[in-house]
């Protein structure tokens, strides 16, 4: 005897006739080529879909609530757990956010270390892009070669700020740490070997029939689309629209590194699988530059802000005024100026801005995370229909979607 | 007797403030101080009211009535080359002057320029969708409802977005504690039990992740198993299970662990 309750109703009771034969097919929340709590309903004609709703919020944690209960460097630790798989980009983001805020200028060192953690972080999620990417399509050597590549990243990143996952390896007005002796040696190393490991990869795939296609002509977004749905990053370039907010609105010292930012006019999976590839290629070009930025500088890796920024360790245990400032910031948290800002930085996955609201309080009045993959996943609704059911799993892996930013 | 707070807005509030602090203003400057800022300005002067407008962080910030907000929107597209609607939100001021401001963050690729429309709304006060004019709005529109409950109308599929959509209330509110109202606390034992159930759980066990140790048929924290059924009143002492093979360790032949030494000397 079947025991009713309110979650598992008599089914006895209820019809599913319906007049025409479409199906209605649920995908997620728990499915492993999803990208995380993602939750689809499909409306099947056979197996072509001609309606989708991606349904959100199963991973909501009410980070901007969150941020309006927060002192700033409070709320910094909290941006890692939106794009986990490359936490420094949302730290940094942050950070960049509240300097503009409060009018801080970083010290140069503390610049190159940025740039360094930013462009690992982005080869980090682009290998994490490529291999769940291939293994969803059913390439597993491919998952196997990127996850070894992306674990001597993190290893790097381990050596730098103790974490692999969470960094939290940016403070508001600078970096907590210098670079560990050996880590740009063996930086170099890794980035010597790269290019081999691309190609590694690209063999393996490029001419792959099964993945071509997958691949091929499967997901094809226009510009207009792209445009319309306010699509960023690689998705923005795959479909034929130059635009890269490194390049085109320069922060950090993306103005003084020399690089190309590739893009394609074709708005398929397969344009957006090249365009990955090459973009790893351009970060090891961004990398070397800012490994030989590195003697130059002097050792500063804090802003000097008084008003908003703690003394260093040495100021503070010599000096009793700076322990007192240092007491009051953290206990009461610094207090930027009335104003709003927006600002948006070029994640791995495409426009992160964050606007903050200050009213001249400790805490945010209103702080809205602007992240990439919450369009991405929007334009699903646009997107799958006109497909087949497999294309579905291509098209999720090449929209890169992670859901750590997207239900925030 | 109970110290008086303020119910219009729960959100947290500093400990202490210099009652002679006044907080610095982040610096907004003219309009013409840039020309193509200035251009779009005069485009959208020329056919609709705009109350304020500056540039502030190398953004240029235009107040403008809530009822033009899609006519401003076209002329942004259709004219003003503004390509992207990157994002918008609303901010509660319920408290401070009874309503909400939206914000409309606009970015045009071939001018490079960033642009944020702004207008002031009541509370009860329902805006006009764009959705048809930027496609993202959609999904950002929905965002807007669930967080903060403003109606928007026009819109193709107005339905909560982030939130289930039996939830109640909308958890941006000033007025929306941190940790959730009644409604949220109680969300999955209402849902899944039912009202009456609440006295039978008890607001301490509601937490589903919280541990007894003295149940015995869930789990019980790891090193301090107990047998399964096995009867426990609560003040008896913890017992902790060494792992252990029956035999002793395997390849350890001869231990004697009364006779084996702890080593407290480090530099032994």
């Amino acid at each position: 005897m079947q025991q009713p309750n309110r979650l598992r109703p008599f089914f006895e009771n209820i019809t599913f006739d319906r007049d025409d034969n479409e199906l209605v097919l649920n995908f997620g929340p728990q499915h492993p080529s999803a990208h995380g709590q993602l939750r689809l309903m499909l409306h099947l004609q056979q197996e072509q879909i001609v309606k989708s709703h991606p349904d959100i919020g199963y991973l909501h944690r009410g980070m901007e609530k969150m941020a309006e209960n927060m002192i700033y460097n409070e709320f910094l630790p909290t941006t890692d757990r939106m794009d986990y798989i490359a936490a420094s980009s949302n730290n940094y983001g942050f950070a960049l956010a509240v300097e503009k805020l409060i009018n801080v200028e970083v010290p140069r060192r503390a610049k190159v270390i940025r740039m360094l953690l930013l462009e690992t972080n982005r080869l980090m999620s682009h290998l994490f892009w490529l291999a769940t990417t291939a293994l969803d399509i059913g390439a597993m050597t491919v998952f196997l070669y990127a996850f070894r590549e992306r674990e001597y990243l993190m290893d790097l990143v381990e050596d730098y700020c103790g974490a692999r996952l969470t960094h939290s390896a940016v403070r508001i007005g600078g970096v907590p740490l210098d670079l560990p002796d050996n880590f740009l040696t063996d930086l170099r190393k890794f980035l010597d070997k790269l290019p081999e490991n691309i190609k590694d990869y690209e063999d393996l795939l490029d001419q792959n029939r099964i993945w071509k296609m997958r691949m091929e002509n499967v997901g094809t977004i226009s510009k207009e689309m792209a445009l319309d749905w306010g699509c960023s990053g690689p998705m923005l370039r795959a479909s034929g629209v130059n635009w890269d907010i490194r390049k085109e609105e320069p922060y950090e010292l993306y103005d003084e590194v020399d690089f190309d930012v590739p893009f394609s006019d074709k708005g398929d999976n397969y344009a957006r699988y090249k365009l990955y590839m090459e973009e790893m290629r351009q970060s090891a070009r961004i990398l070397y530059q800012v490994i030989d930025m590195y003697a130059g500088t002097s050792p500063e890796l804090m802003a000097h802000a008084p008003k908003f920024i703690s003394p260093s360790k040495i100021e503070m245990m010599t000096q009793n005024y700076s322990l007192q400032q240092h007491f009051v910031l953290v206990t009461q948290g610094m207090r930027p100026p009335v104003g709003e800002v927006y600002v948006p930085t070029e994640s791995p996955k495409g426009e992160l801005g964050f606007y903050i609201n200050s009213q001249g309080g400790p805490y945010p009045y209103k702080l809205k995370m602007r992240a990439p993959s919450f369009w991405h996943t929007g334009i699903l609704t646009d997107l799958l229909p006109g497909h087949y059911i497999p294309d579905v799993v291509s098209i999720i892996g090449t929209t890169n979607i992670v859901f750590g930013e997207i239900d925030r | 007797m109970r110290a008086y707070t303020p119910k219009d807005d729960v959100q947290k509030k500093s400990y202490y403030t210099d009652r002679y602090y006044v907080a610095p203003q982040v610096p907004k400057f003219d309009v013409e101080t840039d020309d193509v800022f200035a251009a779009d300005l005069k485009a959208i002067k020329a056919k609709f009211k705009v109350s304020e407008a500056y540039i502030q962080v190398e953004q240029m910030v235009v107040y403008i009535n809530p009822k033009n907000i899609h006519a401003v929107m076209t002329l942004l597209k259709d004219e003003l080359e503004y390509n992207q609607l990157s994002e918008c939100s609303a901010i509660d001021f319920i408290a401070a002057r009874g309503g909400f401001e939206v914000f409309y963050q606009m970015l045009s690729m071939n001018k490079r320029k960033r642009l944020r429309i702004k207008f002031f709304i009541k509370q009860d006060e329902a805006i006009q969708s764009v959705s048809d004019v930027y496609r993202s709005a959609d999904w950002a529109e929905r965002e807007m409802y669930d967080m903060y409950g403003v109606i928007v109308k026009g819109h193709p599929f107005m339905k909560r977005i982030l939130m289930p959509d039996d939830w109640e209330g909308h958890p941006l509110l000033k007025t929306y504690p941190l940790h959730g109202d009644e409604f949220a606390q109680w969300y999955e034992v209402d849902k899944i039990y039912g009202k009456e159930a609440r006295s039978v759980i008890g607001p301490e066990i509601r937490d589903a992740a919280r541990v007894d140790r003295y149940d015995t048929e869930r789990f019980a924290r790891l090193g301090h198993e107990v047998d399964f059924g096995a009867k426990f009143d609560e003040n008896q002492a913890e017992t902790p299970i060494k792992y252990q093979e029956d035999e002793g360790v395997f390849m350890i032949k001869k231990l004697d662990s009364s006779e084996s030494v702890t080593i407290t000397d480090r530099d032994r």
